[in-house]
């Protein structure tokens, strides 16, 4: 029996492909202060009620449009109502927004991409067209639609968005799902007789999760502008309930004289933005092997 | 190529239709009798009664869908119900205002995009290379609603240099159109030129490292002309053909833009007919907006099929 010599490295444990890719993630500086940035904005929204020094909603009339002061750290509105409060509880609708709206096109979208991706024939086709149809339509003039026909409201705002940003998961799911179903472990599942859904949930849907995945992480920061657009429109959160984009559509009356007002509150969407794009970039990046 | 196009056809047709559906479809959304809405706050009985045989409200679905489409197919997308006037020569009063904007946007955003994309592409790995991907991830995060504000912060308030809203036409005052539409421009260019700077970057790496550049270096060319002559031209293919599919992009951007500087176009006739609940200018406007996406999109088609030799021969 040969002794393993002093000093010699033991072999590597093997690591799952999971695990492999949240190393390569860890790696990516950008990616981790995208999450530092996400962690931060999140723990903002939650606890927004303990962190806002003063009542977001509370006006007053003595305090009308004041630059900012050791009393309001990032000065006052057109009805004096404290900026940094507002833009702390803003991060509750954006984010809500975000995420929200991501889910209910996930929800919508993988299952009809599936169906399409996975069935073929008739249904790939009508599902490819409608799909097509709804691309054709900019996201944002879609949403601005269903918004208007739904009427103005933040709940309305993220259904508008969620259905507008549906194609693309629709899109990307049918296409990761038909190279995935004639890869040998399908092809295998089938031959031992597992029903379709089975198939499609148990075998297909894990291998095809990353490239959703890295679309979701994207398409929240599209989502946030898009939410903030709606509220800067008026379709969507409603005064005086705070929100950066309605903030912003006050503040561009005042931008002469108050230019804070519109300062902070674009500068929160900016980085909360920002902060997605570089995570979803990051996730592609070690998630995607052809990127690296 | 014929038959390149009768199959291009053949797929828009159904598309065309589906969209048709679509926004036809967005009618039903609202709540309630949509007589009774479309009627306004009054709601006079005589025009709820106008109302619903005008939109034949008592007919089943297929049968009002049927009348819409006849309608639209011979040039009626209905009437504005607080202007009064045909929701065609609504949009085509307005649509000469944001294809000014969006042209200008565009020349904007094809400069800025493919030299930053040149740049980052030659100098790879440099800090050129850095900078250009740091303006672009600010450009695809950057909401244009508040670069405009700021912009108009910067030179309208405090440097005074440019308008901070309003139109003028080209043909009444060039120089003055000009000035107030430059930032809106910026403003609306700045996110497709971060999307084209990632593409031009891309194309040019690969295109860099293709055989006939190699070629063209080895007979001892100036690396300027092997960049601009023998890479950037092979590189561009995709990226004009990319141009149009960032129209969407464009469209939604102008509706904020416009928004911002106060632009009567074609965003802004979209917004105000929302907050007036004029339902047939949101859908006249959303039908022709896809309609001409849907256009621009096979004439990129047809653009890229016809400088391509690959896809020719």
């Amino acid at each position: 029996m040969t002794a393993i010599p002093a000093g010699t490295p033991l072999p590597a444990k093997e690591l799952s492909p999971g695990q492999r890719a949240l190393r390569r993630l860890i790696r990516r500086k950008g990616a981790m202060v995208g999450l530092a940035m996400v962690i931060f904005f999140v723990v903002m929204a939650v606890f927004a009620p303990w962190l806002s020094p003063h009542d977001p909603l509370a006006t007053s009339w003595s305090a009308i449009r004041k630059p900012p002061s050791d009393l309001y750290l990032l000065g006052t509105d057109e009805l004096g109502r404290d900026v940094l409060s507002r833009v702390i509880w803003g991060a509750r609708a954006s984010l809500l927004a975000g995420v929200v709206s991501v889910c209910i096109s996930l929800a919508i979208g993988v299952p009809i991409g599936m169906a399409a991706g996975y069935l073929g024939k008739w249904v790939d086709a009508l599902i490819s067209r409608i799909t097509d149809a709804m691309l054709a339509c900019p996201f944002l003039i879609l949403a601005i639609a269903f918004a208007a026909f739904l009427g103005p409201s933040l709940t309305n705002a993220m259904i508008a968005i969620g259905i507008s940003a549906t194609p693309i998961f629709i899109r990307l799911t049918r296409a990761q799902v038909l190279s995935v179903k004639v890869e040998d472990y399908v092809e295998a599942a089938r031959a031992v007789g597992n029903p379709h859904l089975r198939i499609a949930f148990r075998h297909i849907l894990p291998n095809i999760f990353a490239p959703l995945l890295v679309q979701a992480t994207l398409a929240i920061a599209a989502a946030v502008i898009a939410e903030a657009s709606l509220s800067f429109l008026g379709l969507g959160q409603q005064p005086p309930a705070p929100s950066w984009g309605s903030m912003l559509n006050t503040a561009k009356n005042y931008v002469d004289h108050a230019p804070w007002m519109a300062i902070w509150p674009g500068l929160s969407i900016f980085l909360l933005v920002l902060s997605f794009n570089l995570l979803g970039d990051g996730l592609r990046d070690a998630l995607d092997p052809r990127h690296r | 190529m014929f038959s390149y196009l009768v199959q291009r056809l053949g797929t828009i047709i159904p598309t065309l239709f589906f969209v048709s559906i679509l926004i036809f479809s967005l009618q039903q959304l609202l709540p309630g009798d949509a007589a009774l809405i479309l009627a306004g706050e009054d709601r006079d009985p005589n025009v709820v009664a106008y109302l619903r045989a005008k939109f034949h409200l008592d007919e089943p679905l297929p049968v009002r869908y049927l009348y819409w489409i006849g309608g639209v197919l011979q040039g009626d997308l209905g009437d504005s119900l607080r202007i009064q006037q045909p929701v065609l020569d609504l949009i085509l009063q307005k649509l000469p205002v944001t294809v000014q904007l969006a042209s200008m946007a565009m020349v904007i955003a094809l400069v800025i995009g493919i030299s930053a994309g040149i740049v980052s592409a030659v100098l790879k790995d440099s800090v050129w290379d850095y900078a250009a991907n740091v303006v672009a991830l600010w450009g695809l995060s950057t909401p244009n609603f508040w670069l405009g504000i700021m912009l108009i912060l910067l030179f309208s308030v405090s440097l005074g240099w440019l308008p901070a809203s309003g139109y003028v036409s080209p043909f009444e005052d060039l120089k003055a159109s000009l000035a107030s539409m430059i930032m809106p421009a910026f403003v609306l260019g700045n996110a497709i030129a971060a999307v084209l700077m990632r593409h031009t970057r891309s194309a040019m790496l690969q295109v860099l490292n293709a055989d006939y550049v190699r070629t063209a270096r080895a007979k001892g060319l100036v690396e300027r002309i092997v960049v601009l002559k023998h890479a950037l031209r092979n590189a561009l293919i995709p990226i004009i053909t990319l141009g149009a599919l960032e129209f969407g992009t464009l469209l939604s951007g102008a509706v904020l833009t416009e928004q911002v500087f106060t632009i009567p176009g074609f965003g802004k006739l979209i917004v105000d007919a929302v907050f007036n609940r004029d339902y047939a200018v949101v859908q006249g406007v959303v039908l022709v907006t896809a309609t001409t996406y849907i256009t621009l999109n096979l004439l990129a088609d047809l653009a890229y099929f016809l400088v391509n030799p690959r896809l020719r021969g």
